[in-house]
């Protein structure tokens, strides 16, 4: 499964970036090849609709689950027709790898 | 002639600035319309007794999609500058973002198997009213004149203002004396606002953040080739750097209103500050004559 995290930066020890449609960088972690790929986001300058572009950026990769610090109220109705799960992280400065760890436990 | 009070940063005094100018005018028995354009929180009505005339429903088209005569080839997809056509190729998911549709029509331009076909939707209304007052009615039987009051109102949700500020300029005409009350801000509900218009009238106070927005809307009033003119409200609040801003770049300061706690009584209960000052009816009197000179 291809899970996207929202990312400050591209390396593992970046922080979670609490915007989804205007991240910096989408992470995408494949949980049976223990894959990470970072990609900058596409749509971070974007004038208007970064959000629904995101989601598709995302969404045409094959993620099944999605990690932010927040989505807007369009995003989270997409993605909920498109059956893709959505996970809150609040915790401000928690670095990627740390996400991936808990990912896998909770597998 | 059609005069747009203005600002650029929020709360400067737009709609006290405008609702003071109708009423010095129309107490005058001029042809003046008051147009509320900052159509996300109208309240230049709630200034007046008033009775509401008619009303008008202001509708986008956005783009209805049939899934059966759509091929997924994008085309529509790639035209949409604001991202409000959402499309999975390989899924075969295709859908519009009433929210972030534009009306621009390029998606339905853009398609060629006829799978596009337009919808309206409503995105607020544009109101007529007429003041109750006989001393600030204007109805003059010689001349056919009245005082109006138009206000446009965006429905709570909708995507953007724009349509529904054009409506309302479209229904206040140019008849007489126009004047805008401009939403705040300088993306395009400013701008929209103030390209209508024959002469704009910035209200700025003396901070930091005045200036800065008030910066922001002189390059745009400039780069718009409109005249304009400026007036700072809670004069003697601050720092007098809006005033050396105004010295160096020669703009003329049309009025000063001073921080005076009784005007931001009246204001706050709803009142004309023109109506229960002498002393701001005749600065506001003084104000629109030199507006009118600059128009003529």
């Amino acid at each position: 499964m291809k899970i996207a995290i929202t990312s400050t930066g591209n390396t593992p020890e970046s922080k979670l970036d609490s915007r989804f449609g205007r991240c910096s960088y989408f992470v995408i972690y494949d949980t049976e090849l223990k894959s990470t790929e970072y990609i900058p986001n596409p749509n971070k300058e974007s004038l208007e609709g970064a959000g629904i572009a995101s989601a598709k950026f995302v969404a045409s990769r094959g993620v099944e689950k999605v990690v932010s610090g927040e989505f807007g109220f369009k995003v989270k109705e997409l993605f909920d027709s498109l059956k893709i799960e959505l996970i809150i992280i609040k915790e401000e400065n928690k670095p990627v790898t740390d996400i991936i760890g808990l990912l896998n436990k909770n597998l | 002639m059609i005069v747009a009070i203005a600002s650029g940063k929020g709360g400067t005094g737009k709609t006290f600035v405008s609702t003071n100018l109708f009423y010095v005018l129309a107490k005058k028995g001029k042809n003046v319309t008051l147009a509320d354009c900052d159509a996300e929180e109208p309240n230049s009505v709630a200034f007046f007794d008033c009775v509401k005339l008619s009303a008008k429903d202001v509708v986008q088209k956005i783009p209805v999609i049939d899934q059966n005569a759509c091929t997924y080839c994008g085309k529509c997809e790639e035209y949409c500058t604001y991202n409000a056509i959402f499309l999975l190729k390989e899924r075969r998911i295709i859908r519009v973002m009433e929210d972030l549709c534009h009306d621009c029509g390029a998606c339905s331009y853009a398609c060629n198997f006829g799978a596009i076909t337009e919808k309206d939707i409503s995105l607020g209304e544009v109101a007529r009213y007429k003041l109750s007052s006989e001393l600030l009615s204007g109805a003059d039987s010689s001349t056919g004149t009245c005082s109006v009051l138009i206000e446009g109102r965006l429905r709570v949700g909708a995507y953007t203002p724009v349509p529904v500020i054009k409506a309302a300029i479209r229904e206040a005409g140019i008849e007489g004396i126009v004047i805008l009350d401009s939403p705040p801000g300088t993306s395009c509900p400013f701008i929209h606002t103030v390209s209508s218009a024959d002469y704009v009238v910035l209200v700025t106070e003396p901070t930091p953040f005045g200036l800065n927005d008030l910066k922001i809307s002189v390059a745009i009033l400039r780069q718009l080739k409109k005249p304009f003119s400026v007036i700072v409200n809670r004069g003697g609040l601050g720092n007098r750097e809006v005033y050396d801003y105004l010295t160096t770049e020669n703009i003329r300061l049309i009025l000063e209103i001073p921080f005076d706690r009784e005007i931001a009584r009246i204001y706050s209960e709803g009142g004309i500050v023109a109506e229960k000052r002498e002393d701001l009816e005749k600065k506001f009197e003084k104000m629109a004559e030199l507006i009118l000179n600059q128009c003529k």
